[in-house]
Order: C-alpha cells, then sequence, then structure tokens
C-alpha cells in the first residue's frame, strides 16, 4: 500500500540519520576548496645533511627549484631530526599554486646525482592520498582476474561457402551482412544507432569501429559484442596500424583533461593535445600528440591557402614497428613501438621536407640481409638547390638513393603494394610556369643500386595515378587544359602502362599500352588482386560511367594489336555500366565482386548501393533512403603458402565444376521455391475469385457493364462506321492556251 | 506503346475517366475546365464550361449520358454528356474532392472537404435516369465523418456499400441505405492520407493508393488486406486492370517539392505490379510532374495518366504486353 496521509508513520524512533554510512559518498563527492596550501610542493629524495651544510643544499635545490617559478623568501623549510642532519626531505613554497603544478609536472623524478632522484608532489596531494590509514601497512596481493574465455576474433572466415561480409549504415542503422549476389544480403547483425559518425573496419578485418562524441569503440566476436573501448572525447578520425595493433585517434579540439573533466584512462599529462596513440591488446593509450601548426602559406595572389590536413598524420611502417610524423618543411620525427620513444632521441632532420610515405611491405633490396624499413620523402627545390627524392631506411637512417628533379610544382609518391616500386609523380612547370606536365619517376627498389626509370611521355597533367596490386603495371588519368571561363570539367583520357617482354624474367622497362580519350573518369579502382581494374567518374554532375577493365584478356593471337605485342598486357575493356550518383566503389577483398555505392553523406540523390561481378555484370541494385556506408570486411593474408596456392590454381577447373555445381543447385532449390510460392498464390487467388462470384449470383447481382458487353456481344459484330469528308479548300480555273 | 499526350489543360490534372465503353475520355483539372477526349485518336470532343474555381473529381454515368463533376468552388455539377448541357447544381459549403455513380447509375455520392466549422461528409443523391427530368436537391443520405475526413469514397457491388478512404490512413465501410458505419480500419500507416480508391470490374474488391508509399488490394466485404504494393514514393493514384492480372500505380514526389528536384529523381513513373505476385514488372516514363491519377481502360486495352505537369498522357498497350506471362501463369493457362 502505498503511504498516504492517513497511515504516514508520525515518528519513526528506529531511524536516525546519524547513524547512516555517508563516508564513501562524501569522499567521491568531494568539493575540493582552495586550502591555502596549493602553492606549496613537498620535495622526497634529497640527501640528509648535518645542520652546518643545510644552506648549501638549499641553495643548490633552489637553483632547480627556481627553472619552473619563484619559490618564496624563505620559502624552503627542512625539519631536523634529533641528531641535527636533515630527514631528506623539504617543504618549499611558491609564489603561485600554479608555480607549485608546473614544478610537480617539471621537476618530479629529475635526478639530482647520481644516488640521489628527487620526487615532487604537491603537499595537498600528499594529505590526499598519504594521510594516515589511506595506505595500508601490509602488501595485499592484487587479485588476479579468472580466465575469461574471449570470443573467436574471426569466426567470418570460416563460411562454408566463402562470401564475404560487408557492413552497411544506412538511417541510423547498421548492419552486417553476407553478400549472396544477387539475393538480399543475409543478415548477420543489425543495430539501431550503433555510430554516431561513421563505421570503419581495422585492416585485417578484426574489429568493426564505431565512432561517438565520447571516444571508438571496438566490436567483434560471433556476438558482435564490445572488445575494446577508447575514450576520447570529440574524436573526429581514427587510423589503425596495418597489423591492428596500435590505433591512432585524432580530434581537431583539443583534449580537456583536468580534475573537472575527468576522462578514463587519460591523464593530465594528455591536456590540450589532439592526436592519441593506442595499444589495441591493453586499451591503454601509449602516447598522445598536439596537432603541429602547418606553416600557413599563400596563393600567387597574396590570399592564404587553406591546407586540408594529411590523414593519417601519422604514418605505420608496415610491420607496426615504427610509426612517423613529419613536421612539414623540417623534419620527420619517427618513433618506436611499443614504447613510443623518439628514434635515436631525435627527430630526422630533412630541409624543406613536403610528404613522405612508408613503405606498404618489408622491402627486400638486392644484398641486404638485415632488418630495415624504407620510406620516401621529397623535398622542393630551395634557393640553387635542387628538388629532391630520397629513400631512407630505418633504423639506421641511411639514404639509401636520392634524386635531383628540376621546374617542381608538385610530387606526388606512390608505393606498389609489394613495395617493389616507388613511383614519384612529379608535376613540373615550364620555364614560364606557364604549362605544366607530368614526369613519371620510377624507382625499382628490389634491383641492385635503385635505377630510376623515368617516363616523359606524358604532356597533360596526370590527376590520378595507381599500380596495379601485386603487379607492375599502373593506369594514370590526365586532364587536358581547363577551358575558362566554363563550369565543364576537362575531358580526361586513361593510359594503361605495363613492362615489355624482356628476356630470363626480366622486367622490363615500363611502356604504354593503350590511351583512351574523351572520357570523364577521374577514379582508379584496381582489382585486389590485380589484373582486373575499374575506371570510374566520380563526383561529378553528368557523368556516372563504370569501365571494367581486363589486362590479362585471352584473345586469339592474331587479333592482338601490334602496340600490343610486345609487353606483358593484352587489354580489353570487359564492359561498361552506369550508377546514377556514385560517390564510393570498392573491390571485395577477394577480388570477385565491386559494389558502388551513392552515399548520403555526399549527397540525397538515389542514395543505395549496386553490386558488380569483376566482369561488370550487375548482380544486385538496391535503393536505400539515407544509405551511407557499404564497406566490405577486409580480410587476412592467407595462410597458404605459394606452393599450396600455386596446386589450387592448377586444380582451379576441378574446383569450379564443383563451384558451378553448387551455385546451380542453390539457384534451383530458390527457384522452385519461388514457383512453389507463385503457384500457390496464383490457386488462392482463384479460389477467392470463384467464391466471390458465388457470393454475387446468390446475392442476384449482375455486373451491369459485363452484361452490357455481352448483349452487344450477342447481337453481333462491333459497328464500324467511316465517314468520309471532303472539303474544297480552293477551286481556280484557268485557262490552257 | 507510344503514347498520345492529350494537351488541352492549361494546369495540373486531378482525375481522369473512362466511360463504360472505353470510347471516351474524361479529365479535370485545376484550369476549371472539363474535356472530353476521343480515346483512340486523342482528339478533343469537347469541354463543359460553367465551374467556378479548380475541380477536383469528375465520374461518367454507366450509359455515358451523364457526367457529374465536383471542385473548388463548392458546387456539384451535372452534365449532360452530348450537348454540355447543364442539367443541375448542388450547392456546398465546402469544397468537392470526389463523386461516384453507383454501378447501375441510379445514385450519386459525392465527398465534401472539412474546413472552417464544417467537417467533412459523404452525401449521396439519387439520380433520375432521364435525362430531360428535373433532378432533386433532396439529399438521400448523409454520413458525416467525424473522426478523421474522407478524402476518397465509391459504391460496393450492388450499391449496397460505401467504401471511403480517410485522411489518417483508415479505410470505412458503411452501410450505403442507412450511412451506419459497419466498421472502420487501419489499413495504411497511420496519418498518411489515402489518395485514391478504384474498383476491381466486379467491385468486390478494391485498390487504395496512399502517402504511405504503398497500394492495397481490399476486400469489399470485410476489408481484409489481399494485397500489398510497396513502392519508394508517395501514392496518389493505383488502377486494377481488367483482362491481365496488373495493377498501375502512380505517384511521384510532393508537388510541392517538385521544382527542387530533377524529374530524373521525382520517381514520375506509372509503376505495373503484378496483381497476385505483388512483384513489380516495368515503369512507364513520361510525366515531368507527379502522376495525379491513372485510369485504365474498361476492357483493358490501355490505361491514361494525368499529372501534375498538365498533360495526360493516353497508352495503348501492345501485344507483349497481353503475351507476358510468368512460368506458373502459362501452366495454369495450358492446362
Amino acid at each position: 500500500m502505498a503511504p498516504s496521509y492517513d497511515n504516514l508513520p508520525i515518528e519513526d524512533d528506529e531511524f536516525d540519520e546519524d547513524e547512516v554510512d555517508f563516508s564513501d559518498l562524501q569522499e567521491q563527492y568531494e568539493v575540493r576548496l582552495e586550502e591555502g596550501l596549493d602553492a606549496f610542493v613537498v620535495v622526497d629524495g634529497l640527501p640528509k645533511v648535518p645542520d652546518e651544510n643545510k644552506p648549501k643544499l638549499t641553495k643548490f635545490l633552489l637553483r632547480k627549484l627556481n627553472t619552473v617559478g619563484k619559490v618564496k623568501e624563505d620559502g624552503v623549510f627542512m625539519p631536523l631530526d634529533e641528531s641535527g642532519t636533515t630527514e631528506g626531505y623539504a617543504f618549499v613554497e611558491y609564489s603561485a599554486p600554479s608555480e607549485a603544478v608546473a614544478a610537480v609536472k617539471a621537476l618530479h623524478g629529475t635526478a639530482l646525482d647520481r644516488r640521489h632522484t628527487m620526487a615532487v608532489n604537491k603537499l595537498t596531494d600528499i594529505d590526499r592520498y598519504g594521510r594516515e590509514g589511506k595506505i595500508s601497512e601490509e602488501y595485499h596481493e592484487p587479485t588476479i582476474e579468472p580466465f575469461q574465455e574471449k570470443e573467436h576474433l574471426r569466426s567470418w572466415l570460416g563460411d562454408m561457402e566463402a562470401r564475404d561480409q560487408m557492413v552497411m549504415y544506412r538511417g541510423d542503422k547498421v548492419g552486417v551482412f553476407w553478400n549472396d549476389k544477387e539475393d538480399q544480403p543475409e543478415q548477420v547483425v543489425d543495430r539501431d544507432n550503433w555510430t554516431e559518425f561513421f563505421v570503419q573496419w581495422s585492416p585485417l578485418g578484426t574489429f568493426l569501429t564505431s565512432i561517438h562524441a565520447q571516444g571508438v569503440q571496438l566490436w567483434g566476436g560471433k556476438a558482435w559484442s564490445r572488445q575494446k573501448r577508447f575514450a576520447h572525447p570529440g574524436v573526429n578520425l581514427v587510423d589503425f596500424s596495418p597489423n591492428e595493433k596500435y590505433l591512432t585517434t585524432w580530434s581537431h579540439k583539443p583534449l580537456q583533461v583536468d580534475e573537472n573533466n575527468p576522462v578514463p584512462s587519460l591523464s593530465a599529462d594528455d591536456d590540450g593535445k589532439n592526436y592519441i596513440i593506442w595499444d589495441i591488446a591493453t586499451g591503454k593509450p601509449l602516447r598522445s600528440f598536439a596537432t603541429l601548426d602547418v606553416p600557413s602559406s599563400t596563393d600567387a595572389e597574396g590570399n592564404p591557402v587553406k591546407k586540408k590536413m594529411q590523414w593519417p598524420t601519422f604514418k605505420w611502417s608496415s610491420d607496426d614497428n615504427y610509426v612517423a610524423r613529419m613536421t612539414q618543411g623540417q623534419s620527420i620525427s619517427v618513433y618506436e613501438l611499443p614504447r613510443m620513444n623518439l628514434l635515436d632521441k631525435q627527430s630526422i632532420k630533412v630541409e624543406g621536407v613536403m610528404d613522405f610515405e612508408w613503405a606498404p611491405a618489408t622491402p627486400r633490396r638486392d644484398g641486404i640481409k638485415t632488418y630495415e624499413q624504407l620510406f620516401c620523402y621529397w623535398t622542393p627545390e630551395l634557393g640553387s638547390n635542387p628538388a629532391k627524392v630520397g629513400l631512407m631506411t630505418i633504423p639506421s637512417k641511411e639514404i639509401v638513393r636520392t634524386r635531383n628533379l628540376f621546374n617542381v610544382s608538385d610530387a606526388k609518391l606512390h608505393w606498389q603494394s609489394e613495395a617493389a616500386y616507388v613511383c614519384v609523380k612529379v608535376d613540373r612547370h615550364s620555364k614560364s610556369k606557364k604549362s605544366l606536365a607530368t614526369n613519371l619517376e620510377i624507382f625499382r627498389v628490389r634491383e641492385k643500386g635503385v635505377p630510376v626509370e623515368v617516363v616523359d611521355s606524358i604532356k597533360d597533367t596526370v590527376i590520378n595515378f595507381a599500380w596495379e596490386p601485386k603487379g607492375n603495371r599502373f593506369v594514370l588519368i590526365t586532364a587536358g587544359e581547363i577551358p575558362a571561363a566554363s563550369a565543364v570539367p576537362p575531358k580526361t583520357a586513361v593510359s594503361f602502362f605495363a613492362p615489355e617482354k624482356a628476356k630470363g624474367g626480366v622486367i622490363g622497362n615500363f611502356k604504354h599500352v593503350r590511351t583512351v580519350d574523351k572520357k570523364n573518369s577521374n577514379a582508379i579502382y584496381w582489382s585486389p588482386k590485380g589484373r582486373f581494374v575499374v575506371v570510374a567518374a566520380l563526383q561529378s554532375q553528368q557523368s556516372f560511367d563504370l569501365d571494367f577493365w581486363d589486362l590479362n584478356f585471352e584473345k586469339p593471337k592474331d587479333e592482338k594489336e601490334a602496340s600490343e605485342k610486345d609487353v606483358s598486357a593484352n587489354l580489353q575493356l570487359m564492359s561498361t555500366a552506369e550508377h546514377y550518383g556514385v560517390t564510393d566503389i570498392e573491390w571485395d577483398p577477394t577480388g570477385r565482386y565491386v559494389a558502388t555505392v551513392a552515399s548520403a553523406f555526399r549527397h540525397h540523390m538515389e542514395n543505395g548501393y549496386h553490386i558488380y561481378d569483376f566482369k561488370g555484370t550487375l548482380l544486385r541494385e538496391e535503393s536505400i533512403d539515407r544509405f551511407k556506408q557499404l564497406i566490405w570486411r577486409p580480410r587476412p593474408q592467407t595462410l597458404l603458402s605459394k606452393e599450396e596456392q600455386a596446386e589450387i590454381r592448377k586444380n582451379l577447373r576441378t574446383y569450379s565444376k564443383i563451384f558451378d555445381d553448387q551455385d546451380l543447385s542453390k539457384k534451383n532449390t530458390a527457384n522452385r521455391q519461388v514457383v512453389e510460392q507463385r503457384r500457390r498464390l496464383l490457386e488462392e487467388w482463384k479460389a477467392w475469385r470463384e467464391q466471390m462470384a458465388e457470393m454475387l449470383e446468390e446475392e442476384g447481382i449482375v455486373d451491369e457493364k459485363l452484361e452490357i458487353a455481352k448483349q452487344k456481344d450477342g447481337e453481333g459484330e462491333i459497328e464500324e462506321i467511316e465517314e468520309i469528308v471532303e472539303d474544297v479548300v480552293e477551286e481556280t480555273e484557268e485557262v490552257v492556251q | 506503346m507510344r503514347p498520345i499526350l492529350l494537351s488541352g489543360h492549361e494546369r495540373a490534372l486531378t482525375q481522369v475517366k473512362y466511360n463504360a465503353d472505353g470510347d471516351i475520355i474524361f479529365s479535370v483539372s485545376k484550369d476549371h475546365v472539363v474535356c472530353a477526349w476521343f480515346s483512340h485518336n486523342g482528339e478533343r470532343l469537347g469541354t463543359y464550361h460553367g465551374h467556378q474555381g479548380a475541380l477536383w473529381t469528375v465520374d461518367v454515368s454507366p450509359n455515358s449520358e451523364m457526367l457529374a463533376t465536383g471542385g473548388a468552388d463548392n458546387t456539384i455539377r451535372l452534365w449532360e454528356v452530348k450537348t454540355s448541357k447543364l442539367l443541375k447544381t448542388w450547392d456546398f459549403a465546402t469544397s468537392i474532392k470526389r463523386v461516384e455513380f453507383s454501378p447501375d447509375g441510379r445514385q450519386l455520392l459525392g465527398v465534401t472537404e472539412k474546413r472552417s466549422g464544417h467537417l467533412g461528409s459523404i452525401v449521396v443523391y439519387d439520380i433520375d435516369l432521364d435525362i430531360e427530368a428535373e433532378q432533386t436537391s433532396e439529399q438521400a443520405l448523409r454520413i458525416v465523418c467525424d473522426e478523421s475526413k474522407a478524402t476518397v469514397a465509391g459504391f460496393s457491388y450492388g450499391a449496397r456499400y460505401i467504401i471511403a478512404g480517410h485522411e489518417d490512413g483508415s479505410v470505412s465501410q458503411y452501410d450505403a441505405k442507412t450511412g451506419e458505419l459497419i466498421f472502420n480500419t487501419q489499413v495504411h500507416e497511420p496519418d498518411m492520407m489515402v489518395t485514391d480508391l478504384q474498383w476491381s470490374p466486379d467491385r468486390t474488391y478494391f485498390i487504395t493508393a496512399s502517402k504511405d508509399k504503398s497500394a492495397k488490394l481490399l476486400t469489399t466485404n470485410d476489408l481484409e488486406v489481399l494485397k500489398t504494393y510497396q513502392t519508394d514514393t508517395p501514392l496518389n493514384s493505383a488502377a486494377i486492370t481488367p483482362v491481365k492480372d496488373y495493377v498501375i500505380l502512380g505517384g511521384g514526389q510532393a508537388a510541392m517539392d517538385v521544382t527542387t528536384t530533377s524529374a530524373r529523381q521525382g520517381k514520375f513513373e506509372a509503376r505495373f505490379y503484378h496483381k497476385i505476385f505483388m512483384e513489380e514488372i516495368g515503369r512507364v516514363r513520361g510525366h515531368f510532374g507527379p502522376l495525379n491519377y491513372v485510369a485504365v481502360h474498361p476492357k483493358g486495352t490501355g490505361y491514361a495518366s494525368g499529372g501534375e505537369d498538365g498533360y495526360v498522357r493516353v497508352h495503348h498497350f501492345d501485344k507483349p504486353y497481353f503475351d507476358f506471362m510468368y512460368e506458373v501463369e502459362r501452366e495454369q493457362a495450358n492446362l
């Protein structure tokens, strides 16, 4: 019974407010007042000296202490014990609390000499944490939590049909689905408001990342449970290391961590930082960084150029052992993992450095046996010095190769996926700085001495370039001059390059294979397994073409074009498709399917996705309101050895027959089901119609229209009336001579 | 299938109707004029002048002698089809959204709009089939919709029931003799207006279209939903085709949003669905505004659509339309 006025206890003697133990709450919500002791610090770990040496020690100490603030006059107090020597600690009063904080930050843990290390703490902290009873005298062994079986994080790879998964973010829902080709994708999991901004897979597909205002969460396993959580308020972007060991989070707002804004697992040291690098296994931050100010440049008219932020800013070496950041124009800082210390305690000075890229795989240079990672960088022309492209090894910091370049406006670095080549796309201006042309400087990293090959046959500017993954061919797109005062983007041309055929398994010089011009294409998407490439027009207003090319097309020998005889490529346009409003294109990790997306992030016209096979046949299209993302789940590297893979390739025909049979039987069952369903619907409908007809007859209602029609039919043929109207428009009479 | 474009109206079309024989098409539009057209070649037969406001609705009696129209000038007018003579004007307090003759042509119903203190209602008049006779001003029946206003209504087989679709997405069945509400069911999504209601040839079932982007096939007797046709755009109209088991749906982005969207995105297409299997079969493009009404030739040989763009497009079906059959239909046909 709810207490009402009548049965309210008038006096409750058993209850006494004073007996309730509020201490835990009090402690938790204790408001920290200014105690007047905030300017005091306690310095521990000092040498014990007799009284007469005290001034000397104080003087020595003051020299250190005054580096961060001003110690008040007579602000150092060292108590003496009975024997007249100091006790090894001192109380120090600064002139302001902020100086005390600075002293703790800067001086705690600094060495005085070989035997003595200073411990500097705030007096209030000592009182708070070190008060009697706060620290137990006895050692308590920490309890180790019992082992809990974790879910298998890669169970999705065991799918019987070897299907691939994809995540789809549409409206407020995020779902993971199996790709079932033409059929409705099979749902694995679907949740409302799973993410606040976007979703992302980790590079090996183990985790699904969701981004929230409070931080980043990783999900995985069969049950899609939360695996890790990284608190970074206001996070904007995340980046994984290639082997999923570490994670970088970035927010454009500097972190605010202090006593009023505590953030789990972050300390006051992280205050004001933008980047945090996390260890994924422990979920703990390794180190945080603030954004570096990019020197603001101005364009030709003196207006400041808005710099695009480079992402990722912290670039990972292929084996997760190093992460590096560039200070534009000055240096590259390389940090060693997992300690996150600066390699050799200093940044590598590279004057003028504009950009750098790690080799995407551990390079296997000719004759090099020791461990190394490689990165490529470039510097612009400085005074009379030419522009330079360099290759540097880590950890030896040795420059392996440099190349001088002239008249450079811009350069882009493109590594081939196995780090066999790096192509430097150099935009060069003529002496008058009016026209632009592009050179390709290709470094053959694996060959002795790293020879450089130059492709300078390109007249126009190259707007896009892409290496064949695991291959040695590339595609580039050039754009002509932009016609002045025209809103139409210039027509583009797509060019294919392949190495010449050479004897003895050597890779010959890169040669132009074919150019297709008068296109609108601007994007290149290679299949992750190479050979096939999609060239598309993205974010264009007029054109939404997708061209599917095969570079190893098998065609009869005599039909080969002359220019293609001596290069290792047989180019063939397999098909052209169109997807209205396409914004994103992605190959599935096996290179079997291509998904194209019209994302609501970019526009609101016909949002949805298409799935094509590698040949460019449209398998499925679906338009979904507010469709935002479709991302294939990446796969880790295969565990099969080279020999095993070759074995499979050899027996491909046998396997494909089995798979074809499987597909066929699956399709047949599905078809049969559909047909059964239709048959049932039709039967039901007919039965219902008969029932209705009977009812009408019983009711004695005749369909007037049908009745009329019947009567007419009975009367005979439909009457057809043909009217011929002749009008005399004009009549003249002429007398013929 | 080359359409005939009827470009006689100056403003958006609101309703298009075939007569019972299917040789004449009547169209009404917001430009106050009623037009009659030959359906086989699109030649204009004549016009009916007199209305003082936008027209919302038209219907022709089963014997093709009388024509009823209703519009924003708060009148229902009865015309002689042959001579365009105005036979009768009924005045109301609010505009008329829908008129329809009973299957025998002896009754006419009208749906009135709800506005400023006037509840929406359905009124019924008895019609004297004699063209020369003076038509009565007395209402045979008046059903007041106090829950949610009716937007569309029609007579069932034998004029036994009046079925009405409402603004809140529900459908009601009334006794056509007494006007008593028999029952009301929520068929479409709540507060998604029922925009159209068209009958099967024998009036034992009907199709409703709604702003909730779906059309539904309902039984007349117990308002049971037989089929649902889901689309991706708000629907304004739905029609059932005789001969072939199809339905035709028309709609598109709301008229007020049209100027901001391209024709491609507006989804201004007539969509054909298989009536029984509920699968989309095809689309017919052409209009550059939403389709406000689709009407099917009573013999199933063609259809006409009226659009917000001010055009009526008359289509005559080609042979492939009639030849198309699902596997199971072919099986049944060959039995």
